[in-house]
């Protein structure tokens, strides 16, 4: 019987590499998309209680697929980075670059020196004061950072439901458009998304200091209901409801 | 990034602590400060039907002279909550600063809110911690009110520089000008108070400590300064706009002129 004394490093980076990447295939799978006021996050849980989306600062959201433990060590990590931060200098100078790095960093080295690499992909979102200045950056299990324009999904199936997302992505969309299409990408097209299996998240502009929020599960299914009733029926000589911008929402009420 | 076996938790002040950052922990004992301190003077806090109305003067004064016109001595300590502070405005206001960190760092950490009477423990630590300075002369005396949402009612709290910490019934007020404004209230105080009347009362109060008191500030038309007033409900910490305690303060001073 022989025994492997010698791995070169190409397969043992390789043997990592898959380990991580199919564990995290298997977890459920969460889309992020700017729209009109902010970023919107949209993760498919069916815990109530052990969250994907988390508020990290005031104008920083975390999200995270794969093992909970692992991704929420670190949630709490950046939670402390941030309210340390914060307090020393300012809270203008905490901003998602610098997080960011500081979980590049640090999901690489695990990547690198354990024996294990850490079974997550985490998106660090950071609503700004226009459009062009919102931020998404998807962190990969080896550290690796993808600055995402327009949207971004995290988890099984990433790719299939990026090109489902792609399809229906319009620049400037409203809430409910954003959050009924998400909801349709992770869903697929055998099934119809159910407000209860989804834990969605926005940060707002127009959300004050803290522009986290939740939206329960009453506020998601009023988009979902929204936008299934504007597609079933053939409407009478209207115009398809995508080509024009819906008449502008009201901001969504408050939920927890 | 702490390992998961000596994380610090959710307690903000014990994340400082291990990363050299407490405020409150120099022990060192230097005697009393040979220099004039800045010291906060009225504030107040009533309940009412539907929640707390808390107030506080604008002035802070050093020694014999007035240091500072406009001063907030009333905060919001989170959604639901209010802090106000009396004594050495700059210990006081680090300890809101550090009190207002702790609660919103338990809440995202922890993705729940401490409850009402968590918050008033986590504030009487932060007052005891505060002990070795308080005998130097900066002291600091919170008053914290908030609404409780599992009572569905205003709550008060009072603390001592010991960090005693006291639970009021209806009512209390603090600082230079607190026993004026006490009894002010006290003579005024019924149990089904409205916002509006609750206001009027904690206006009055401190128009009659400023009155009594070298100390507390009264309203200022000339520069447009007013007292911070706050009302604490099930919805939320809202701030009392200038304009209506101006009318609040009209309305006492127009009882009081024809005697």
């Amino acid at each position: 019987m022989s025994m492997p004394f010698y791995v070169a490093p190409e397969q043992f980076m390789k043997d990592k590499a898959d380990f991580a990447r199919k564990n995290i295939a298997r977890g459920r799978p969460l889309v992020a998309t700017v729209y009109s006021d902010g970023i919107l996050i949209c993760a498919e849980n069916q815990s109530n209680s052990l969250h994907k989306v988390s508020e990290i600062y005031d104008r920083i959201a975390f999200a995270g697929v794969g093992r909970y433990n692992e991704f929420d060590s670190l949630r709490r990590a950046g939670v402390q980075h941030a309210d340390v931060k914060g307090y020393q200098f300012s809270r203008e100078d905490v901003e998602a670059r610098s997080l960011t790095n500081l979980y590049a960093q640090y999901m690489g080295n695990v990547f690198t020196h354990e024996m294990k690499p850490l079974e997550v992909e985490i998106l660090v979102a950071e609503v700004g004061s226009t459009r062009e200045s919102d931020q998404m950056f998807h962190i990969l299990y080896d550290g690796s950072i993808v600055d995402e324009d327009r949207f971004s999904v995290l988890g099984g199936e990433a790719e299939a439901i990026a090109t489902r997302i792609k399809g229906a992505y319009q620049d400037g969309w409203d809430l409910d458009t954003a959050l009924a299409a998400a909801a349709k990408a992770l869903a697929g097209p055998d099934r119809a998304p159910v407000a209860a299996d989804l834990e969605v998240a926005i940060l707002s502009r127009s959300n004050g200091r803290r522009a986290f929020m939740r939206l329960d599960d009453e506020r998601v299914s009023q988009a979902l209901g929204q936008a299934a009733a504007e597609s079933a029926p053939p409407a009478d000589e209207d115009p398809p409801a995508s080509d024009e911008p819906p008449a502008p929402e009201e901001p969504p009420a408050a939920a927890t | 990034m702490f390992s998961p076996t000596d994380a610090p938790g959710p307690n903000f002040r014990d994340l400082l602590r291990r990363v050299g950052l407490d405020p409150f922990a120099n022990p060192d004992s230097h005697g009393p400060a040979p220099f004039e301190l800045r010291h906060g003077t009225t504030i107040v806090a009533i309940r009412y039907l539907d929640g707390v109305v808390m107030a506080g003067d604008r002035r802070a004064t050093a020694g014999s002279s007035i240091a500072h016109r406009t001063m907030e001595k009333v905060h919001p300590a989170d959604r639901h909550s209010g802090v106000a502070i009396a004594g050495a405005a700059g210990p006081a206001m680090e300890m809101v600063k550090l009190f207002q960190l702790q609660l919103e760092h338990y809440e995202k950490v922890e993705g729940a809110q401490l409850s009402l009477e968590g918050k008033a423990n986590q504030l009487s630590q932060m007052v005891r911690s505060n002990l070795g300075m308080a005998m130097q002369g900066f002291v600091v005396v919170p008053l914290f009110a908030g609404y409780d949402l599992r009572r569905r009612t205003g709550r008060i709290y009072t603390y001592d520089p010991t960090g005693g910490r006291y639970e009021e019934t209806d009512f209390h007020a603090d600082g230079s000008g607190g026993r004026d404004a006490r009894t002010t209230v006290k003579l005024g105080w019924r149990s089904d108070l409205s916002r509006d009347d609750a206001i009027e009362l904690s206006v009055s109060a401190l128009w009659q400590a400023a009155d009594e008191d070298s100390a507390t500030g009264g309203p200022d038309p000339v520069r447009g300064i007013y007292p911070t007033v706050a009302t604490i409900t099930a919805d939320g910490f809202l701030r009392v706009a200038d304009e209506e305690v101006a009318a609040r303060f009209a309305s006492v001073i127009a009882k009081a002129a024809p005697r």
